[in-house]
């Protein structure tokens, strides 16, 4: 990449971001723009609720979960490091990983996509889906649309057929191994444009 | 005491007193008289025409510049970051997850699945990368760089030819454009409210409606010049007529005095305090504008009845309405409140569509004042917009009003090449109802429960 430009620089921790989450200076300075853009009171980072104004994502049924994703446990604000690293996950998974300097498990890896996808089941990140935490995604996605029994059978169903040790939880092993044969780069990726 | 002059102070005063009265001659010779009489000299066109010559150039260096210096030439908001694809639906894109995936048998292909949060993922972290909605509220994209230093890339470092045409843009807008305007619209507005005022002394009758006509046009083609305003009016045929409503996409509060410069219109609105207020107040005395007090807006009922007795009136003005209720960026049409569609009356649609090229014209309500929005449309180039006014259309039989205002909206979407939006534009202050998560929770029910259904009976 040749232009490593003058405005990069003006993207807090630009150069290491690139690095680290394999963004091109261009999405990058994108990116910034539109975390700019969110940030509306220009605090330097973001709160739940500059995403809440966000109406497609306030439409989304678990939009609450995707935006508990991007805090770290403990903490009210979001500033871009953490933005940008969260966003990486939904990168398409290289082909040949072979790139200098790479990290050995990068957030677009399969694994670490699969991962991002369980934290929003597991919100007590006890590395286990438990039936209430399944319930609780479950009626966020369905609403009142379902009634309880239904909900219950779904949820039965669905830790019946991943949970191989009988604990009556699905854990991450278990996630990844029901999930073996879908195409997870497709599903976890977004097309970003040049 | 004795008064004693200096010649010095003297000369000064004469010089002022000249000054000023070449001033306001020309003022009166170019402007003003003009507008009273509705012709143009074509001195604003060529105008426009200039400066876009001026604005191509720059881009040319700008780009070039940055090639030199193998800079990387980034403007802001300039494309999307990702490619969406809108077209598929929430049930498609599940069942594909799941083709892909399928380890058991195709028809339990519609029980839920571990894999179907990857989908509510995926749009959730897509909408927060980048939305239809929200960045209709900000300032539009421009292909070309205006020489504002609002819309400006970085270009400094490019060229010092550049930063010389930048600083005397800026010289000849707020040295010039700036006071010239901002004269104008104080002679535009003082003079509206003078007459208007006057004119309210006279008996009712055809006089008074024919002399608050002239008045009102003339004020507002002062104010039209008082921004610079370029206007091209197509299909004038079709301007709404008395007994008519006139809806209009919003994008400014420039958009009443863009569309009065051409005709006569009642206005609808809530009293304001201030400035505004005293306009209002001395408007409604000339000629019957629909005014609410801010306690009555709420009343919905009210509001209808005093629109409909207006409409019935036939020798009443045509009503204008900006249906969608809040200022968006002018490249898309958002919802249309039903309200105005419910009346009955025929529906007059006009778009307006205006050049950004020479300053944005939209109103971010939330980040500036009105007078801070004025006075950057003062200091802006100029305002370029086209007007067109549609057929009139009327609401079809078994039509009811939220359909009627979907196809009037449709048809101005069109017409002025804006992208046809099913939001609120109430977006912009609240946050989304939960019907619409609700629609997003039907939809991925009936697919998982809409069968099981069908599978207990069998």
């Amino acid at each position: 990449m040749g232009s490593s430009s003058s405005s990069l620089n003006n993207v807090p921790d630009g150069q290491q971001l690139m690095q680290e989450t394999g963004f091109s200076a261009a999405h990058l300075l994108r990116l910034y723009e539109r975390f700019k853009f969110l940030d509306k009171d220009n605090r330097g980072h973001l709160r739940s609720e500059d995403f809440e104004a966000v109406p497609e994502l306030s439409e989304n049924p678990i939009g609450d979960r995707i935006v508990g994703a991007f805090f770290l446990p403990g903490q009210e604000t979001v500033d871009f490091s953490s933005f940008v690293r969260v966003l990486a996950h939904f990168r398409p998974t290289e082909k040949n990983r072979t790139r200098a300097g790479a990290q050995p498990d990068p957030a677009n890896s399969r694994n670490r996509k699969l991962k991002f996808a369980f934290r929003l089941y597991d919100q007590d990140r006890d590395g286990k889906i438990s039936r209430i935490e399944l319930l609780q995604v479950l009626r966020e996605m369905l609403g009142m649309q379902v009634t309880e029994e239904q909900l219950q059978s779904i949820a039965d169903r669905a830790i019946q057929e991943a949970d191989l040790d009988k604990d009556d939880a699905i854990s991450f092993d278990e996630f990844r191994k029901s999930l073996e044969k879908v195409n997870i780069d497709h599903k976890m990726s977004i097309r970003f444009l040049e | 005491m004795e008064l004693f002059f200096n010649p010095f102070d003297n000369l000064l005063c004469i010089l002022l007193g000249i000054s000023f009265t070449v001033w306001f001659t020309l003022l009166l010779v170019f402007i003003i008289v003009p507008a009273i009489f509705g012709v143009s000299f074509g001195i604003r066109r060529l105008y426009m025409k200039t400066l876009l010559k001026i604005f191509e150039w720059a881009t040319l260096r700008l780009e070039r510049g940055a090639k030199e210096k193998n800079h990387h030439l980034y403007k802001p908001y300039s494309n999307a970051i990702i490619a969406r694809e809108p077209t598929t639906s929430l049930e498609e894109e599940i069942k594909e997850i799941r083709r892909s995936g399928s380890n058991k048998d195709l028809d339990s292909a519609s029980e839920f699945e571990m894999s179907d949060i990857f989908y509510f993922a995926r749009r959730g972290v897509e909408s927060i990368m980048d939305d239809e909605v929200t960045k209709r509220f900000s300032a539009e994209e421009l292909e070309s760089w205006n020489l504002l230093t609002r819309s400006n890339y970085n270009f400094h470092y490019i060229s010092l030819r550049l930063t010389v045409l930048w600083g005397l843009g800026l010289l000849i807008r707020y040295g010039i454009l700036l006071p010239l305007r901002v004269t104008l619209a104080f002679t535009g507005v003082g003079l509206l409210v003078f007459l208007t005022s006057l004119i309210g002394l006279l008996p009712n009758g055809r006089m008074k409606s024919f002399l608050s006509e002239k008045v009102h046009l003339m004020c507002y083609r002062i104010c039209v010049r008082a921004l610079t305003a370029i206007i091209t009016y197509h299909d004038s045929e079709n301007k709404p007529k008395n007994g008519g409503i006139c809806v209009a996409n919003h994008t400014s509060p420039i958009d009443v005095i863009i569309l009065a410069s051409d005709g006569c219109y009642a206005m609808v609105g809530q009293i304001h305090g201030g400035l505004m207020g005293v306009i209002q107040r001395s408007m409604v005395k000339a000629c019957p504008h629909v005014w609410f007090e801010r306690s009555e807006v709420k009343d919905r009922h009210l509001v209808a009845k005093r629109l409909s007795d207006h409409v019935q009136d036939k020798t009443k003005l045509p009503i204008l309405i900006f249906p969608e209720g809040t200022c968006i960026n002018n490249t898309s049409v958002m919802m249309f409140k039903k309200g105005s569609f419910d009346i009955g009356a025929t529906v007059y649609p006009v778009a307006i569509k205006y050049d950004p090229r020479f300053g944005d014209a939209f109103w971010n309500s939330s980040k500036f004042g009105m007078v801070n929005y004025l006075l950057r449309m003062m200091s802006s180039w100029a305002i370029v917009c086209s007007v067109w006014y549609l057929p009139p259309m009327s609401r079809e039989e078994g039509e009811d009003a939220v359909q009627f205002a979907n196809r009037v909206k449709a048809a101005i979407a069109r017409k002025g090449g804006l992208v046809d939006l099913l939001w609120d534009g109430g977006l912009k202050r609240e946050k989304v109802k939960d019907t619409f998560k609700e629609e997003q929770q039907k939809l991925y029910s009936k697919m998982l429960v809409g069968t099981q259904e069908d599978r207990s009976r069998s």
